[in-house]
């Protein structure tokens, strides 16, 4: 029961030794550079990695069941080795395919899937704005439906693999109108890479995920074809909330990666780094840091994939949405939680080397705090564990 | 075509190298892994499949865990695997290995092709082939960086510090590769899964054929009667520069005999 089995084994094996041969050597330049490996995308794709929960006729893997287990187990991985990679592959799936592959018209799903599983393309999806994060459903960008087109006219913010050279296409919410309660009706909005009006502003200036790709989009009469609506008018932000459930454990996957990586560094260091004559390890200071670690590594990866086994219990119809929210949201504060302390204490192992971008662990801290924030922020995550529980 | 492929299970290199009692590589206890040098063959089997039609198989000799070998093979795409595992292979030398291999190949099918690395990562003897060739009465064509066949010739390139040599040779044939050939592929999520259901045969020595008193450690021919660590690398030494730095870095090279 608290094992993977040998396939889950087998497939981690490999995950990782891709991670350590084509991110781990050149991931320093990369952030430094901010720079997106583009050229890793198509790489992922040809393991599978992006096809994981999508039916073979797409060209995933079809698995009967199973299969989002396996999605955390790769995010694991690459986030092991760099958070950037690992996010790429969260976002790509999680925001970019997910929304189409359950929401999509069967033109839609064989316009954009296949290049999308193969590692070809990648998609975004742009909720956040300016002036809507939390609060989602504030959305302010809208799009009118004349002549058989949506005009788009709004703003976007901190929008994951918006901007890559590959990117096809971007799924934005906006408002269609009104409802009779005067609330706003949200609808879904597939936007092509490259049409007019659709302008993806410069990359940001981030404190961490240098490696991945985030911008502001800007929309100013974008019009697009009137069968570029994702899934029913109207059910825009409905649609979107289902879909960050998965989001919200994939993050909690790339935090426990992150909290792993932190171990084994600290671990390594602690044994090889001496003061006073002696390994720092043999200090409580120190090796209670590192159990502390391994403690919440345990406890992130238990809550993580636990919480992804009962999604994909949910898809085969024997677990509820319900179940899945609550173990998801708790497997987000938590991990994501876990994983920024975790970098706090193995920069402190470190020492001075800990503040120096020639280790790891440098990277590690910055990237750890987006975390805590992005697919729902902790605050939200505790306020929907707190509404799961009655209050 | 039909291809077969050799490959090792060998001690993880980044592990510690420990031997046995009787002076044997220790496999137990150490993390093994498919040969990183055979990865390139397996990669060159299915590049050949891939252009045409064919059927891969790998074998290997080796303990239970050399199975591991097999089974990242067939994830990467081979067809099929075959183990020859015994307990009395312990301990076998190269030339012991090759014929276990010869007579797993020819227990295994008609075949076309038989690949192999340059050299396992652990013995590092490169042998192995050109022993395996004489053992099947193939032309061998050892060490190349290219390969291409053709009708019933198989060619390669074979690249030296002062030339390049190309060979070609009839089929059957056997052929090593370098790790210059190709860039071997990660298993994908489909091939793991594809592997489980590709069938493996584990034969013993009866199931061959050989007598125990040819393999394992009384059947080999060769014997380790020592080994040692390899002594840390001494201290170097610093030139100082007073102006004559050029001077004395090159009268310290032509000491060398480097220049
Ligand atoms: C690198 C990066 C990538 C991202 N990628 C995407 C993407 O691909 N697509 C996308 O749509 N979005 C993306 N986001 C946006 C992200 O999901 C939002 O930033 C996040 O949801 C928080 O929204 P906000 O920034 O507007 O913060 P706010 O909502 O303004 O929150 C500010 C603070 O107030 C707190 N707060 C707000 N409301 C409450 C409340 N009711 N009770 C208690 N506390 C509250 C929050 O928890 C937070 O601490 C990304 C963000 C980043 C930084």
């Amino acid at each position: 029961m608290f094992e993977l089995s040998k396939d889950h084994e087998d497939f981690r094996q490999v995950v990782r030794e891709f991670a350590q041969e084509q991110v781990a050597p050149h991931i320093a330049e990369w952030d430094r550079d901010h720079h997106f490996p583009s050229h890793l995308v198509p790489q992922m794709g040809e393991l599978g990695l992006f096809g994981l929960v999508v039916p073979q006729e797409y060209g995933g893997a079809g698995l009967d069941e199973g299969g989002f287990t396996y999605l955390c187990l790769a995010i694991e991985e690459l986030g092991r080795v760099d958070q950037s990679v690992g996010i790429t592959l969260s976002a790509g799936v999680g925001l970019g395919i997910n929304p189409i592959l359950t929401y999509g018209s069967d033109e839609q799903k064989q316009q954009f899937l296949p290049d999308l599983v193969a590692g070809k393309t990648l998609a975004g999806f742009g909720l956040t704005e300016p002036d809507a994060g939390s609060d989602a459903g504030a959305t302010r960008t809208r799009a009118t439906l004349a002549d058989g087109h949506w005009t788009i006219n709004g703003a976007k913010a901190f929008i994951t693999n918006s901007g890559t050279d590959r990117t096809s296409v971007v799924t934005v919410t906006a408002r269609t109108g009104e409802r009779e309660n005067g609330r706003p009706e949200i609808s879904a909005i597939m936007v092509p890479a490259g049409t007019p009006g659709f302008t993806v502003e410069p990359a940001y200036d981030k404190l961490g995920w240098n490696s991945s790709d985030t911008h502001g989009l800007t929309f100013s009469g974008c019009a697009v074809p009137q069968e570029n609506l994702l899934g029913e008018r109207g059910q825009g932000y409905r649609q979107f909330l289902k879909t960050l459930d998965d989001g919200r454990v994939a993050i909690s996957a790339l935090a426990v990666g992150l909290a792993q990586a932190c171990l084994e560094a600290s671990t390594e260091y602690a044994k090889t780094r001496t003061a006073f004559g002696r390994p720092i390890g043999v200090n409580q200071g120190v090796s209670f840091k590192v159990a502390d670690l391994a403690v919440m590594v345990d406890a992130a990866r238990l809550l993580t994939y636990k919480a992804a086994w009962l999604k994909d219990e949910l898809e085969v119809g024997r677990r509820s949405v319900a179940e899945v929210k609550q173990a998801a949201a708790i497997a987000k504060v938590y991990s994501t939680e876990a994983a920024v302390t975790a970098t706090r204490l193995a920069t402190q192992i470190f020492g001075g080397n800990g503040f120096m971008e020639e280790y790891p662990v440098a990277r590690f801290y910055r990237d750890a705090k987006i975390l805590e924030i992005g697919e729902g922020t902790s605050e939200v995550q505790r306020m929907l564990i707190a509404r799961g529980l009655g209050l | 075509m039909n291809i077969v492929v050799c490959v090792k299970y060998v001690p993880d290199a980044q592990g510690d190298r420990t031997f046995k009692d009787d002076n044997t590589t220790d496999r137990e206890g150490v993390d093994g892994l498919l040969s990183e040098l055979d990865e390139y063959a397996v990669e060159a089997a299915l590049k050949l499949k891939e252009s045409g039609e064919g059927e891969v198989t790998v074998v290997t000799v080796g303990p239970e865990a050399a199975a591991d070998a097999v089974k990242k093979s067939l994830q990467m795409g081979a067809d099929k695997g075959v183990h020859v595992c015994d307990d009395a292979i312990h301990g076998s030398d190269a030339a012991a290995t090759s014929l276990l291999l010869a007579e797993a190949i020819k227990k295994s099918g008609e075949y076309d092709l038989v690949l192999a690395g340059l050299a396992s990562t652990d013995g590092t003897m490169s042998v192995v082939p050109a022993m395996l060739a004489e053992r099947l009465g193939l032309p061998q064509v050892t060490q190349v960086s290219t390969l291409e066949v053709e009708g019933g010739t198989v060619k390669g390139r074979r690249d030296s510090d002062v030339a390049s040599d190309t060979i070609e040779a009839s089929l059957p044939a056997l052929v090593s590769v370098t790790d210059q050939i190709n860039e071997p592929r990660y298993p994908s999520f489909k091939g793991i899964m594809a592997a489980k259901k590709k069938p493996v045969e584990t034969w013993s020595l009866a199931d061959l054929g050989v007598d125990a008193e040819r393999v394992g450690l009384a059947g080999s021919w060769t014997k380790v009667t020592s080994f040692a660590k390899r002594p840390p690398r001494e201290k170097g030494e610093i030139v100082t520069d007073e102006g004559d730095g050029g001077t004395k870095l090159a009268e310290y090279l032509a000491a060398q005999k480097f220049v």
